[in-house]
């Protein structure tokens, strides 16, 4: 089957940077693919573009066999672009606004009534079809923004930074009501600042100042990291980083709020010699113990030798 | 230097309400100096109004609260210059220069002129901006701005300071860079308060406070709240079709949390060594393939979500 998007060599520049710079990648049917990066990484660019309210300045995409810079038109039918700012009428029900995109998408009545239950209930929004769209919490905005966005089975989903400001529970809603729609072959194109969110996707693209770093699945990223990482639970956690942060084999050290994440190079050699020299300088902790990476850990590992503007 | 043990933060029986509403119900809670606090709440959970209350912005009901000392209903005005308030969205000026930032801030929080070239140094250098003091705000990447941010909520040099989602969106090194100097900050004895929607940003808290409609529910070091307030045992299984999977699990009463997290899924239930063999069984029925299942350790935000489903079900 051939991807649903296809992009190659997509590039956006305004003057002074180049916000998206040789972005390629391919999604498939039924599959959620994060562009998962910090600000200014690209992610809304890349997404203007596949939406098609964007020219790009080179390169090519196709959405759902559409060509976004030839047939823009047709790409727009065939897919449902969510900014961050989704244009919800406040003074609106949460029925009005549903009605108000199935109608400008041109959904017939029976499959509005249908379909919009469906995601209503799969949002558990289905006993305030009568609320103001302007009285709903932030993540029920959200949540209502996406089942209008949805309202006419778009074949592309386009979703930048959805889950901004929204807690976890109601975060939990929005990504069941995602992964439901995958059984209808949808295919999802989703941003994130957050890095913990892209263990959701089944693969992302790890973006930076406009760079793809990786393109692959959350599990495959990790294997990229090179070392171990480590945790020491303690109460000393200051003194503990100052005791360890020039130790051998000691790649990155960093403050959490009940101890230290350390990255060494090789675990079995250097946990003991980690032990001995808190012991040395008589600091106590529970626990020092291997923990699984996260995402965040590879791309700080990648992004502090490759960059020295953060610094 | 700060006396460690001193309680800088102090709530009683903090009540708002909102005509019938009751935003925070009863709400105890103490800060000390060069803590680290965080508190965590779905939207609507009462966060902002307590926060709002301990900034002396809002009126509790009833209740106390001393802030820095002073008493957040009565003294406002005293409170306010105690504290230091910063959110990674709205705090600086995009279209003013570092400098012009950093003077305004000084301006507003009084900070005498003698004591300002001394503080605006200490700023420059701390948000690794000596050079740049003629850039336009807007222009500069999202870690020196948030770290410009927090050195101008902290020119007046507050005991106390009010963190609203101070990383969100800010790449993973300046987040680490960011939360050293609240940690330093902390080690000079300020006391530190952190609302956030994000575990990411949890992680960095000594302690976390959970409130839900209102009330405290939990409250503990980030490896206490994973160890302790879980109920039951979370599990992750790999299989194929995801799909069928969901839908043959949606069923089985003992689940209690159902998530789907890329091509997995995490499931709680109340003890993982009955619950392996018969969710193997519920699954193959269905004619799933199960290439791994095994009990994992909860991450934050599985246990916020655990607690919360856990007292909405209470409720209801």
């Amino acid at each position: 089957m051939p991807p649903t998007v296809a992009v190659t060599d997509l590039t956006k520049r305004f003057p002074g940077i180049t916000a998206v710079d040789r972005l390629t990648f391919e999604v498939q049917a039924g599959e959620i693919f994060g562009l998962v990066g910090p600000d200014g990484a690209g992610k809304t660019t890349a997404l203007r573009m596949l939406a098609g309210v964007l020219t790009p300045d080179g390169g090519s995409a196709t959405v759902a066999g559409a060509d976004i810079i030839h047939d823009p038109e047709t790409a727009k039918a065939r897919l449902s672009y969510m900014p961050q700012r989704f244009g919800l009428y406040e003074d609106l029900t949460v029925e009005e606004n549903i009605r108000f995109y199935a109608d400008v998408f041109g959904v017939s009545r029976p499959e509005r009534v249908e379909r919009s239950q469906r995601l209503l209930d799969a949002a558990g929004m289905s006993p305030f079809t009568d609320r103001l769209a302007g009285k709903l919490s932030g993540g029920m905005k959200q949540k209502l923004g996406l089942v209008c966005a949805l309202i006419h089975r778009p074949q592309v989903i386009l979703l930048d930074e959805p889950t901004n400001g929204v807690d976890p529970v109601s975060r939990r809603d929005f990504w069941r009501i995602l992964y439901s729609l995958l059984a209808e072959g949808i295919c999802i194109v989703m941003s994130t600042s957050y890095l913990d969110e892209a263990e959701r996707c089944h693969r992302v693209a790890l973006l930076h100042q406009g760079h793809m770093l990786y393109c692959e699945s959350p599990a495959e990223l990790k294997t990229h990291l090179r070392g171990t990482v480590l945790s020491v639970v303690s109460g000393d956690a200051r003194r503990i980083r100052t005791a360890l942060v020039d130790a051998d084999g000691v790649l990155h050290i960093w403050l959490v709020g009940d101890g230290v994440r350390l990255v060494v190079d090789d675990a079995t050699r250097r946990i003991p010699e980690l032990r001995a020299a808190l012991r040395a300088a008589h600091l106590s902790f529970d626990r020092l113990e291997v923990v699984k990476p996260t995402i965040e850990d590879l791309f700080v590992a990648v992004t502090s030798t490759s960059s020295g503007e953060t610094s | 230097m700060t006396d460690l043990d001193t309680t800088t933060i102090v709530g009683h029986d903090l009540v708002k309400r909102f005509g019938t509403f009751v935003a925070v119900d009863h709400i105890n809670l103490e800060a000390r100096a060069g803590e680290v606090v965080g508190f965590l709440g779905p939207n609507g959970a009462g966060k902002s109004t307590t926060i709002r209350m301990l900034c002396g912005l809002l009126r509790p009901t009833s209740g106390q609260a001393l802030v820095a000392g002073y008493d957040v209903a009565r003294e406002a005005e005293q409170v306010r210059r105690h504290i230091g308030y910063m959110s990674q969205k709205f705090s600086l000026y995009n279209d003013l220069r570092v400098i012009e930032n950093i003077r305004f801030f000084g301006s507003m929080y009084d900070v005498p002129a003698a004591m300002l070239k001394e503080r605006e140094a200490w700023v420059l250098e701390m948000a690794g901006l000596v050079g740049r003091e003629s850039t336009v705000t807007g222009t500069l990447p999202s870690g020196w701005k948030q770290r410009l941010a927090l050195g101008c909520a902290v020119l007046h040099r507050p005991p106390i300071l009010f963190l609203d989602e101070p990383t969100s969106g800010v790449d993973p090194i300046s987040r680490r860079q960011f939360w050293e100097l609240i940690h330093s900050m902390a080690a000079d004895g300020v006391t530190v308060l952190v609302t956030t929607h994000y575990m990411d940003e949890a992680e960095y808290c000594n302690r976390l406070i959970l409130i839900f409609h209102g009330r405290i529910v939990a409250s503990g070091s980030p490896s206490e709240l994973k160890q302790q307030t879980m109920t039951g045992e979370l599990l992750l299984i790999e299989c194929d079709p995801l799909g069928r999977a969901l839908d043959a699990l949606q069923h089985v009463p003992d689940i209690r949390d159902l998530a789907v997290f890329g091509n997995a899924l995490h499931v709680v239930v109340q003890h993982a060594q009955t619950a392996i063999p018969h969710l193997r069984g519920v699954l193959s029925g269905q004619g799933v393939t199960v290439s791994r299942i095994e009990p994992i350790h909860p991450s934050l935000e599985d246990v916020f979500v655990s607690l919360t489903a856990q007292l909405s079900a209470h409720r209801t």
